[in-house]
């Protein structure tokens, strides 16, 4: 990979995504052999927003390659409480550190914050702009039960606010991928994602229910409807039925069907889907320790031969 | 009757810059772009739906002692690409440009994203990638159509 920092799965190309994978690989089929390849390295976990997996499975990769991380705790015992820029926080943050993740409420804060940092930066979640790692880890998972081309993707839920969707949607735009995107009509994809797509010239089609186009899937994305978006509640309540799946509504789907959630679930899918061949969410999971760590190797080595 | 003589109806300045063939129904809006509202004290003269050979109708902004920003003119090549500009000294026009879009758009739109870092108190000045038909905040990502422009323009 080229990039110092990893802001958007939109500077992905294919061959930047492959690489990560195939490192990944590697490391999956090997783990022992990548401790300690960054003794001494320090990862500034820089988290403005909760997280629970992402924020621990970037901790777990840095000390499985035989790093350390430092952590900035929670905002509300921070300097950011006492009205700090983020621009600022980053600026001495990056004194610290070999390298940062950042998650930050605001739509376009990694960007912002690669312009007053050197080290390598990488984007952990912005509000509900792009998450590149978290689509690294469902690539990776997509390639391990379906592989990733002349494959059929239905992307299900909150498609508005989803950050998980807007940074996949984009990147399978590298691969022979048909996408079908599954939502209420008033969570459907945010005009920018879906200009990147018409751009790309991705093969796209929109539903209001899986119902449409479940028979053809070989892979099912599931988000969830965020209750809290909704202005109305009764609006939340007319939906919400229609975008859950219990092993049951299962039977039209390909024996195949390969189901991913980047979680926390609520009741999108229901538990007797965990006992199906179908279910991978958690599978996809913990593919966040080796991706991630394959990730934080590329960087930190392209970092250590400047 | 020419594109000139029409231009008389609309009194000459002896300094300044005449922003032409601007869309019909854009005028405000460039004095809005050009942070004029009158308070300033500028020699200001605007024609509005004037009868235009090329354009059938465009408005006309001329500005006393003015000359235009490189990020004005960005803009208003975004709200009206078939503007021209025209620099008067001495009552003639001593330089007449076509304006072409930019790549990029600075320091003078908001981004309509509330949650957008750049509406955050950061040190930073909003960017805008031009689109064919719109702009796309650097930041963000989100889309601004050109008929939103206008009210996304950040004068203050």
């Amino acid at each position: 990979m080229r990039q110092d920092h990893l802001i958007s799965a939109t500077q992905l190309s294919r061959a930047d995504i492959e690489a990560v994978l195939d490192r990944a690989a590697e490391i999956d089929a090997d783990p022992s052999a990548w401790q300690g390849r960054h003794d001494g390295s320090i990862l500034g976990l820089c988290f403005f927003e909760p997280s629970t997996r992402t924020r621990m499975s970037f901790d777990t990769a840095m000390k499985r390659l035989g790093g350390r991380t430092i952590d900035m705790g929670a905002v509300e015992s921070s300097s950011v409480k006492k009205g700090e820029t983020l621009a600022d926080t980053m600026r001495v943050l990056e004194g610290y550190a070999d390298a940062l993740v950042l998650r930050h409420p605001s739509e376009g804060s990694a960007k912002m914050a690669t312009e007053f940092v050197d080290v390598p930066l990488v984007n952990a979640g912005d509000g509900a702009g792009q998450h590149p790692t978290q689509t690294l880890l469902d690539l990776y998972t997509m390639r391990q039960n379906a592989g990733l081309d002349d494959v059929t993707v239905g992307i299900m839920g909150d498609l508005k606010y989803g950050r998980t969707v807007h940074s996949l949607a984009s990147a399978l735009t590298n691969f022979d991928i048909r996408q079908h995107f599954i939502s209420p009509e008033s969570l459907r994809l945010p005009r920018s994602v879906r200009y990147d797509l018409h751009e790309s010239g991705a093969q796209v089609r929109e539903h209001t229910g899986l119902g449409e186009v479940l028979g053809e899937l070989d892979i099912l994305y599931v988000t969830r409807i965020q209750r809290e978006r909704f202005p109305d509640e009764n609006e939340y309540l007319k939906v919400a039925g229609e975008y859950q799946i219990s092993a049951e509504d299962l039977s039209a789907a390909k024996d195949s069907l390969t189901i991913m959630h980047p979680l926390p679930r609520v009741d999108e899918i229901a538990s007797d889907v965990d006992e199906t061949d179908h279910a991978k969410y958690f599978q996809q999971a913990h593919n966040g320790v080796p991706v991630r760590m394959a990730l934080l190797d590329m960087l930190l080595s392209e970092e250590e031969a400047q | 009757m020419s594109d000139t003589d029409r231009e008389l109806r609309v009194s000459k300045i002896r300094n300044g810059t005449v922003i032409d063939h601007l869309a019909a129904g854009q005028a405000l809006n460039v004095l809005a772009l050009l942070g004029i509202d009158g308070s300033g004290g500028e020699g200001v003269s605007v024609g509005m739906n004037v009868p235009s050979d090329k354009l059938a109708k465009k408005d006309i902004v001329k500005v006393e002692d003015r000359e235009l920003s490189q990020s004005e003119v960005d803009v208003l090549s975004v709200i009206s690409p078939e503007a021209t500009i025209n620099i008067v000294r001495e009552y003639e026009v001593i330089e007449k440009k076509r304006i072409e879009r930019p790549e990029y758009v600075e320091d003078v739109l908001s981004c309509p994203n509330r949650n957008c870092i750049t509406n955050a108190e950061e040190p930073i000045r909003t960017r805008f990638m031009v689109l064919d038909d719109g702009l796309r905040c650097d930041y963000c990502g989100e889309i601004v159509r050109e008929d939103e422009v206008p009210s996304r323009l950040d004068v203050s």
